[in-house]
């Protein structure tokens, strides 16, 4: 009655509570707990309000959350380890039943893998770009934006006083500041040995702010000007075994240095990895007298400047607060340009070390992103495999399915044995794929020019690797656990499940996805190989056979040059040879400050300017279109410019020859004009470019060798007239040929890189094909003999077996084109100089993908086609 | 190991199930008495989780009640003390007693005192 009487009037306990208790309550436990709690909330009740005992009830239910009263998970757990022992066993005896699926399998998943550690590693190897130095977050290179002709142009170099002005003036935010010098190779003698090696010169702040690792002597070893820091390779070559510390060695065969250091060779992922020793900065401003005049001058740019932040300031206040002090102090010297700096962090040197219009517009993580891309399609492909032949195959093991459902196996369980079958298989892969990048690791360094090692030893290496199997096995083993195990017992017993229309859609679905992406690599590879060839057919403006260059770091030759170059005539040793200041390679003088007759006053010309011996353009072979070459003979040549095709057109020039044109204060004589040389990158337009007479010392000797007698002979001869001559210098020479087949390094590194990597995509994705049509095939043997029971030709039936499949292929090539316009047209932006897309490649393309699957299914339906129909009838 | 130690709460418990005896010790009454007689508050968990601790330790037995009208005829675990318990009760009084009439100031005020 009393609780009637409650039960209107809402006196009860909170359902909420009570349902909470009973879900968490020992079962044995709940009679008394409830009693009890009922008695508390009547007599609750009494003492106060309806809400007060409703409080006081949850409160009593959320103090029974002790671990007496909690109740354990209602499954009693049976041993699972045996039953996971079952599900590898089961797993195992499946992979030998079926050996070609298992390698088929196997074997696309780990290649798949493979290249997807290789692209991990140099993934991994790229964002740690520069990571060696411990205050890497800290470092930054200051930028000079320049605006000229409404453009803004971005360098690294930098005034001379510069470094000094941001140390006083902001001595609060840098801790140091560090002018140095370009690394360039420098000649380093020991007594009777000599090398080049790289180098620079730096500020005695600089070891430290880079964090090198001192194996002798100390950091601050470069405070005495006739010092000098060591790498320990070069220390290795140069002394073998005997301690280099205080050793004296000879930079240039000019200035003797003590060693005061020796450091661990900084690794190949940073920027400074090339520094085989480090010069005192004041010894650079010492040995080189021309410096004098622009020390306190700011409208000179000379050299790069580094910086170190202090922890606490910020770097884009900083930069607010230093853009302006080249403008504030340039005064009105003759360029009176714009020109703000600002601060590149060290860790985006490497990755996003492009400028245009003064902003940072990314670079290399372009290729970060496409290989990633390309590292997870490729995995995606070798995983879609897996997915599909265990689908496929799903039909032969329903009755596996039916009798483990049947026994009393629980779908979860189904799932976990469908889960540990593919890390099982991905485990096996995994290995494989390890011994596969070990011993492909040289050959990708090689590649793609690094020093990558696997980390063995680093715990979050494997780390790594478990997620990776995990993932993998999960990724490639979902769909075949999460359908199989969806049969019901009794129709996989009677073996009433055949895969639905969804199924095979859903595999002709992943066929496609797989096709369209082999064949979108197929064509970018075959777009990277075209723009390079078609750069590399483009006219290079000299002749590069038999042709080297010499970089001269002394004056010997110089001195000599008339001597040397009528023995080596006399001798048929040469055609020609001749001196300029720049290599062939390179621009290395832009100046500006030119006028000529009909010259916008506004317009702010600049010139790519060589000067060079009067045999020159004899010795390059260069091409004249108007007027003459320099002559050794007219003195008055010295005032006279030869000048390339570009320059004619930049100037706006009708007849240029005779024209005469001011510089420096005085005037020189357009003598003639040559075809475009390709100096600097061959995928940019070629700058205009003037040549001068020299004036004094020039940096590169250059020899056309003479056609009759063979390149080793003519070497020999120049290395005795170099020893003869310049006595300590290393002889150290470039072929033309090769120098300039250096330019398409970075695009023939991507190139090989992506062939391969196409490869690989495509033959996994054959891979699958095979093993797929190799089921279809065995599925239809019944329906094959019939057929051919009933007449039906070889020919027939390969088609009726192979046309599926090539659908499937035409429509992947049909959606791969838009994709490859559009990307391929991106990578081709970045190159003024470059090629079409014609629409022969994607025919060529798509003929080849389809010619690849016929191959590849052809094998399977020719077996199927020209069995006997007697022995597939009669199976069973 | 089963801890066979008497903390200060069990003791109180223990010997609020010897009070109350065999018709009202079972949490809710031990619970409600507790509170009237030290004026603390205490939740019904805590008391039963003491209580089935102290079962383990040996001190108490427990068995279910006849069913009732009240509680909607629920029946309740009545708690009654063992011999055992009833032991390292005594000693534990014992115990405090010892050291009780080694304190300096007070011994002597208890040295007339009678416990049973």
């Amino acid at each position: 009655m009393l609780k009637e009487l409650l039960k209107k009037e809402k006196k009860i306990p909170p359902k909420l509570a009570n349902r909470f208790l009973h879900w968490f309550l020992r079962d044995d436990l709940a009679e008394e707990v409830e009693g009890d709690l009922e008695e508390q909330f009547l007599a609750c009740l009494e003492d106060g309000s309806l809400f007060k005992a409703k409080l006081n009830y949850c409160y009593q239910v959320l103090n029974y959350l002790r671990p007496f009263a909690i109740r354990n998970s209602n499954l009693v757990y049976l041993n699972q380890f045996s039953m996971f022992k079952n599900y590898f066993k089961i797993g195992w005896r499946n992979l030998f039943k079926n050996k070609g699926y298992s390698f088929i399998n196997i074997g696309g998943l780990a290649m798949g893998m493979a290249v997807a550690m290789l692209i991990g590693l140099w993934v991994y190897d790229e964002l740690t770009f520069n990571k060696y130095h411990e205050n890497y977050d800290q470092i930054a290179k200051v930028m000079q934006h320049t605006t000229a002709n409404d453009q803004i142009y971005t360098g690294n170099q930098h005034p001379f006083p510069l470094s000094d002005g941001l140390k006083n003036s902001y001595s609060e935010d840098f801790k140091y500041v560090v002018s140095a010098t370009e690394i360039q190779e420098h000649i380093i003698t020991n007594g009777e040995k000599n090398f080049n090696e790289l180098g620079n010169y730096m500020q005695v702040d600089g070891p430290e702010m880079l964090s090198l690792q001192m194996i002798k002597g100390h950091r601050y070893g470069l405070e005495n000007p006739n010092s000098i820091l060591i790498s320990r390779s070069l220390a290795e070559r140069l002394f073998s075994n005997e301690d280099p510390l205080n050793k004296i060695i000879k930079l240039d065969n000019r200035d003797e240095l003590k060693i005061t250091g020796v450091y661990q060779d900084v690794p190949k992922n940073s920027t400074f990895h090339e520094l085989a020793f480090i010069a005192p900065w004041d010894l650079f401003l010492s040995s080189n007298p021309w410096t004098k005049p622009y020390l306190d001058k700011w409208g000179y740019d000379m050299s790069p400047v580094y910086v170190q932040l202090h922890p606490n300031a910020e770097i884009n206040e900083v930069n607010h607060k230093i853009k302006d002090i080249i403008n504030n102090n340039v005064g009105d010297e003759f360029y009176n340009n714009d020109q703000k700096i600002s601060l590149h962090p060290m860790d985006k040197w490497h990755l996003y070390e492009e400028f245009s219009n003064g902003e940072n517009i990314g670079g290399n993580i372009r290729f970060v992103w496409l290989f990633s891309l390309i590292g997870i399609f490729v995995l995606l492909l070798a995983c879609i495999n897996f997915m599909n032949l265990s689908t496929a195959r799903s039909e032969s093991r329903t009755r596996e399915v039916g009798i483990r459902k049947a026994i009393g196996s629980l779908r979860s369980q189904l799932i976990y044995q469908f889960f540990s079958e593919s890390i099982l298989v991905v485990i096996f892969s995994f290995v494989i794929a390890l011994a596969l990048v070990t011993y492909s690791l040289p050959w990708f360094n090689e590649v793609a020019n690094k020093g990558m090692e696997i980390p063995w030893t680093i715990p979050l290496f494997w780390m790594t690797c478990i997620g990776f199997i995990l993932l993998t096995g999960i990724l490639a083993g979902c769909y075949p656990a999460i359908y199989l195990s969806s049969f019901q017992a009794i129709k996989a017993l009677k073996g009433a499940i055949r895969s639905g229309h969804l199924a095979i859609k859903s595999r002709q679905l992943l066929v496609v996805f797989q096709f369209t992406i082999s064949v979108i690599l197929i064509i970018g590879t075959i777009i990277v190989y075209r723009q390079i060839q078609y750069t590399k057919d483009r006219p290079v403006g000299y002749n590069r056979e038999r042709l080297i260059s010499v970089n001269m770091r002394t004056n010997d030759i110089h001195d000599h040059f008339e001597v040397i170059r009528n023995q080596l005539l006399a001798s048929g040793t040469i055609v020609e040879m001749s001196e300029s200041s720049c290599p062939l390679n390179s621009y290395c003088t832009g100046l500006g400050n030119f006028d000529w007759a009909g010259k916008d006053p506004e317009f702010l010309a600049g010139f790519s300017v060589f000067w060079t011996s009067p045999e020159y353009g004899k010795t390059i072979g260069w091409k004249l279109l108007d007027g003459r070459d320099f002559s050794r003979e007219i003195a008055s040549d010295q005032r006279g410019m030869v000048i390339n095709q570009t320059a004619v057109k930049y100037m706006g020039l009708e007849n240029p020859v005779g024209q005469t044109i001011r510089h420096d204060e005085k005037d020189w004589t357009i003598l003639g004009v040559v075809d475009d040389l390709i100096v600097g990158s061959p995928y940019e337009s070629v700058r205009p470019s003037i040549y001068m007479l020299a004036p004094g010392v020039s940096q590169v000797a250059s020899f056309r060798f003479s056609p009759e007698i063979s390149t080793q002979v003519a070497l020999e001869r120049i290395e005795s007239i170099f020893k003869e001559y310049a006595q300590g210098v290393p002889f150290e020479y470039q072929f033309a040929d090769k120098q300039y087949a250096k330019k398409f390094n970075n695009e023939v590194r991507i190139g090989k890189l992506s062939s391969v990597f196409s490869i690989l995509a495509i033959l996994i994705s054959c891979l699958g094909l095979l093993g797929l049509s190799s089921f279809t095939a065995e599925k239809r043997t019944k329906e094959i003999g019939i057929r051919k029971v009933l007449g039906a030709s070889t020919i027939t039936l390969w088609k009726l077996l192979s046309k599926e499949f090539i659908i499937l292929v035409i429509l992947s090539c049909i959606i791969a084109i838009p994709f490859v316009l559009y990307f391929s047209g991106k990578w081709l932006e970045n190159y003024e100089y470059r090629t079409n897309i014609p629409w022969w490649i994607f025919a060529y393309a798509s003929l080849g993908a389809v010619l690849i699957t016929l191959l590849t299914i052809s094998y399977q339906a020719v077996k199927a086609a020209l069995m006997n129909p007697v022995k597939s009838l009669r199976s069973e | 190991m089963k801890e066979t130690k008497l903390g200060e709460f069990e003791e109180v418990i223990l010997l609020l199930v010897g009070i109350l005896g065999e018709e009202d010790a079972y949490s809710f009454k031990i619970t409600k008495e507790f509170k009237d007689q030290t004026g603390r508050s205490v939740s019904i968990g805590a008391v039963h989780s003491t209580l089935s601790r102290m079962e383990d330790k040996g001190f108490l037995t427990s068995e279910m009640g006849k069913a009732t009208s009240e509680r909607g005829g629920r029946r309740k675990r009545i708690y009654s003390i063992t011999a055992y318990g009833r032991r390292t009760l005594e000693m534990s009084r014992d115990f405090k007693i010892s050291l009780w009439k080694q304190f300096p100031q007070f011994g002597f005020e208890f040295d007339g005192l009678k416990f049973s």
